[in-house]
């Protein structure tokens, strides 16, 4: 064991002087090769879109709070849970937690940058544009085949344009997913810092290397199929079309070969945020290391087995249900071992329950509800009875909001002081948790009932005797709407006139808190030195305590949070 | 660990298996079962909820347990005992689920086996081969242009085809005589069911009806060969626990048994376009005497297909004399049907 200072200076560390002196706001707004302002860039602007998204899921809420189609058009109604669909996913949950991956992974291994900087400024303004022009497509008529686009539908319906738009989104956001990840895995392969191991490596950056291969290996194929669908959409190819000798079914093998991946492209690095969060919170060494380390990389190959199980009822035969029913199935064991072993993290710890700690479990209870759900979805029998009914909806819901919102939202509280250089209120943080946590189960938990008793998904108008159920739902998304705005309040506010943070204000021991908050744009002056193993919690070393020199570490963390 | 530890663990255990049993058996989540198919899916979601209750109570206990037992003292800024794993626990914890799957995966396809899953068309259900019988149909492209234009047949009570001689549609194994499958009781109850764009259309083997809603007899296996005229859609009862997708150019068998007499709604469950809320139809599960009744009135009201048409606008204009027709009053002006149409639909269900 080496300390921090007895490393030499870097010769890299000048070796890219030739940045240009600006305004420090405006780097945020232009092509910036540092790893933070991509990372702050991707954070910021899914958050736009996650706005968007909220409102566009509050329409489709509106329309649902009575039977009859009465708020918008059937056509609206359509694009809008398509364009729901859509910016959560593609421009919310993956950009976000590109986001996080960009900031953390060169922080937590000692890098002073990403692999590829250039590349990787490239990947995040696909962002923008995508986002936009999907945004557009409100003006030609949106598409309006659901955000899984099957065909025959996809290529049918009057709004070809929007449709169009749609494909082309996609595809930019795609490929911008496809850089990132060829980003995030040489990074991580490369750029440790020699003294960092693969078993020293912070879970966040097995995680991130997980969703990275996953995201390489998937999603040229959704790309393929984007492209011969737009091929059958706008020169009337038959790749999917029966009419022409195609067939509808091909597509959805395609897409569900990224879509179903895709789930764990937005729950992996989430998953290696909580292995992050919990510890540190609970002063306690994460539980099972090599477990949890390894059972990302078991999702990340048992995932790309998985996805027919979203055709059980469409035109699978029986034998490769029965397969694929296994497989799924098989996911629960290296799921559960995240799970049993986070808690036992926390078991005998030393608690700090403040709003990033609220969160992480937070998200472990809901994740739980969506992985019973999913479970039981993977039963083909149970499954014929309820795909593609708001059982579904509400199951993805308790993995995509209740798991993956809840994750980033716990991130963003556990680094928003290292990112900015302040704390986040705490009180606005516990409100924000509250409202959030009832609103959402609120809003999802009823759906289960409804998808079991018969009601269908992606309808505008439905059998009155679930009126009441549908209003309790409703009422829930108000509130979960509500719930946004003590914490951009909070952000916003705190952002600029918070109270300052340390560089270590945690009490960490990951490497992203040894270095100033925010960071250098080298990050540090002097590449530091894992001084013991990220989780050593207990048997930390004299120079990591409390107090010591090298990381500055503040009393009462819970006051100062919480007065600020 | 002290004694009174152990009893209370002991006594907790019981409380949580007691709780999730009760919950497993309780939980008047599901409407009524009314095929066989339903009464063993209902027993294997059962199943699942006691698993998933015990394990929601564990967990969640668990998390709401270390937030209060392992809470820091504020004054506490002092790490924790330093403990990094358990293999002994870690192997259980693995073991544990991979068993319980292990068992569900079993008891599923068990229970797929027995609904006739692995192979409708054999009556043991103790058969390996494919259940898709793909009979696809000759020659779509002209029909569907038409389909896509015309937000078609909703209101179709009934349609009665005037020149089908040849009602044969299926092998000679599943259907013995062409024109008297309804009147044998241990042969499966046939039915050719089409989806478009808003409504299906049912065509009774054996005779030359086709119906908008769906009449099966009790206590006699129903098959059903569905397909899709334009889009995708899924054929969905679920008081049957029943779905399949139509997909158009491909035929997909499926076998159900009614057990309970009843008018149950028909649900299109695959998204097919901005009316895919009223793409709803009933199926009326009555005895094999009433759905002869039915049939042969349907075979009276209607005579050729121009008639049909007109009839058809009458539903639209009268919505109370159907009931389902009352979703689609107000799109009724929207259907553009035309002879030609009801036509090609018929002629493609019949070849």
């Amino acid at each position: 064991m080496t300390t921090l200072s007895e490393r030499p200076i870097d010769p890299m560390y000048d070796a890219r002087p030739d940045r240009p002196e600006k305004p420090e706001w405006r780097k945020y707004f232009g092509f910036s090769q540092d790893h933070k302002v991509i990372g702050i860039q991707y954070l910021v602007t899914s958050f736009f879109f996650y706005l968007i998204g909220g409102a566009l899921a509050g329409a489709v809420r509106t329309e649902l709070a009575t039977p009859a189609s009465d708020f918008v058009s059937p056509e609206l109604y359509n694009s809008l849970f398509t364009l729901h669909g859509t910016v959560m996913i593609f421009l919310w949950i993956v950009p976000t937690t590109a986001g996080f991956i960009n900031y953390l992974v060169p922080l937590m291994i000692g890098a002073r940058d990403m692999a590829f900087p250039r590349l990787n400024a490239v990947a995040f303004w696909m962002v923008p544009p995508a986002g936009i022009l999907l945004m557009s497509s409100f003006f030609v008529g949106a598409a309006s085949a659901g955000w899984t686009s099957y065909p025959p539908l996809s290529t049918m319906g009057p709004e070809k344009a929007g449709e169009l738009i749609w494909i082309m989104s996609v595809l930019l956001l795609g490929t911008s997913s496809i850089l990132g990840a060829i980003n995030f895995i040489v990074t991580i392969w490369k750029m440790r810092v020699p003294e960092m191991g693969w078993n020293d490596m912070p879970l966040f950056c097995w995680a991130s290397l997980s969703t990275g291969i996953l995201a390489l290996v998937s999603t040229p194929v959704l790309a393929g199929a984007l492209i011969l669908l737009s091929f059958d959409l706008i020169v009337g190819t038959s790749f999917f079309n029966p009419t022409g000798g195609g067939d509808p079914i091909v597509y959805q093998h395609m897409f569900w070969f990224y879509s179903h991946p895709a789930v764990y492209i937005m729950i992996l690095p989430v998953f290696g945020m909580i292995s992050e969060i919990l510890p540190v919170h609970s002063r306690k060494p994460i539980f099972g290391y090599r477990a949890i380390a390894y059972s990302s990389l078991a999702i990340c190959f048992l995932g790309l087995l998985v996805w027919a199980h979203h055709m059980f009822t469409s035109g699978t035969p029986p034998w490769l249900r029965m397969f694929f029913m296994f497989a799924t199935m098989i996911i629960a064991v290296p799921t559960g071992i995240k799970v049993f072993s986070w808690i036992a993290t926390m078991w005998g710890g030393k608690i700090r329950l403040n709003s990033s700690m609220l969160f992480a479990m937070g998200f472990v209870s809901m994740f739980v509800v969506g992985g019973i759900s999913g479970v039981m979805l993977s039963a083909v029998p149970f499954d014929i009875h309820v795909h593609d009914t708001y059982f579904v909806v509400a199951h993805f819901h308790y993995v995509l909001f209740g798991g993956s919102v809840f994750g980033l939202y716990a991130g963003i509280y556990h680094w928003f002081p290292k990112i900015t250089g302040r704390f986040l209120d705490e009180t606005l943080g516990k409100v924000h948790f509250a409202l959030n946590f009832i609103g959402f189960n609120l809003t999802f938990l009823p759906m289960h009932k409804l998808g079991l008793d018969g009601m269908n998904r992606r309808i505008a108008e439905y059998d009155p005797k679930y009126a009441t159920i549908n209003m309790i739902c409703s009422i829930g998304t108000l509130l979960l709407a509500v719930s946004t705005l003590p914490f951009l309040y909070n952000a916003i506010r705190s952002w600029f006139w918070g109270e300052k943070a340390p560089a270590n204000p945690w009490s960490a021991l990951t490497l992203e808190w040894t270095t100033s908050s925010p960071p250098p744009v080298e990050n540090w002056a002097v590449l530091p030195v894992p001084a013991c193993h990220p989780y050593a919690y207990g048997k930390r070393p004299a120079s990591m305590m409390a107090g010591a020199e090298n990381l500055p570490i503040i009393g009462d963390v819970d006051s100062i949070g919480a007065s600020g | 660990m002290k004694i009174q530890t152990q009893v209370g663990l002991v006594l907790a255990g019981i409380g949580v298996t007691f709780i999730s049993f009760w919950y497993g058996y309780h939980h008047h989540l599901l409407p009524i079962a009314a095929s066989s198919e339903a009464v063993l899916i209902d027993d294997l979601f059962n199943v699942m909820m006691v698993i998933g209750t015990a394990i929601f109570i564990l967990i969640q206990g668990g998390l709401f347990w270390v937030a209060y037992r392992y809470r820091r003292n504020p004054d506490d800024e002092t790490d924790a005992k330093y403990v990094h794993g358990n293999i002994k626990l870690e192997i259980v914890w693995t073991a544990i689920p991979a068993a319980l799957m292990l068992f569900l995966a079993i008891y599923s396809f068990d229970v797929y086996e027995e609904i006739g899953g692995l192979n409708p068309m054999d009556h043991s259900g103790h058969s390996a081969s494919t259940s898709m019988v793909s009979t696809s149909m000759a020659d779509t492209s002209a029909v569907n242009s038409h389909v896509v234009k015309a937000k078609t047949a909703a209101m179709l009570a009934a349609v009665n085809h005037s020149d089908s001689s040849m009602a044969t549609m299926m092998d000679a194994e599943t259907l013995a005589a062409p024109n008297s499958p309804l009147a044998r009781t241990d042969d499966p109850f046939v039915v050719n069911a089409t989806g478009m764009q808003y409504a299906w259309l049912f065509n009774y083997a054996g005779t030359e009806l086709s119906t908008g809603e769906l009449h099966v007899p009790i206590g006699r296996e129903v098959i059903l060969n569905i397909t899709a005229m334009d889009v995708l859609h899924a054929f969905w009862v679920p008081e049957f626990r029943i779905k399949q997708d139509a997909v158009p150019g491909r035929t997909i068998t499926i076998r159900l048994s009614p057990t309970t007499a009843g008018t149950y709604p028909l649900i299109c469950a695959e998204l097919c376009g901005p009316y895919h809320g009223v793409m709803r139809s009933q199926v009326v599960v009555e005895s094999e005497s009433a759905v002869n009744t039915w049939l042969a009135g349907q075979a009276v009201a209607m005579k050729d297909v121009d008639h049909a048409v007109e009839n058809a606008t009458t539903v639209a204009l009268y919505p109370e004399l159907l009931s389902d027709a009352a979703y689609l009053k107000p799109y009724a002006d929207k259907l553009g049907v035309t002879v030609e149409h009801i036509r090609s639909i018929q002629a493609a269900q019949q070849s």
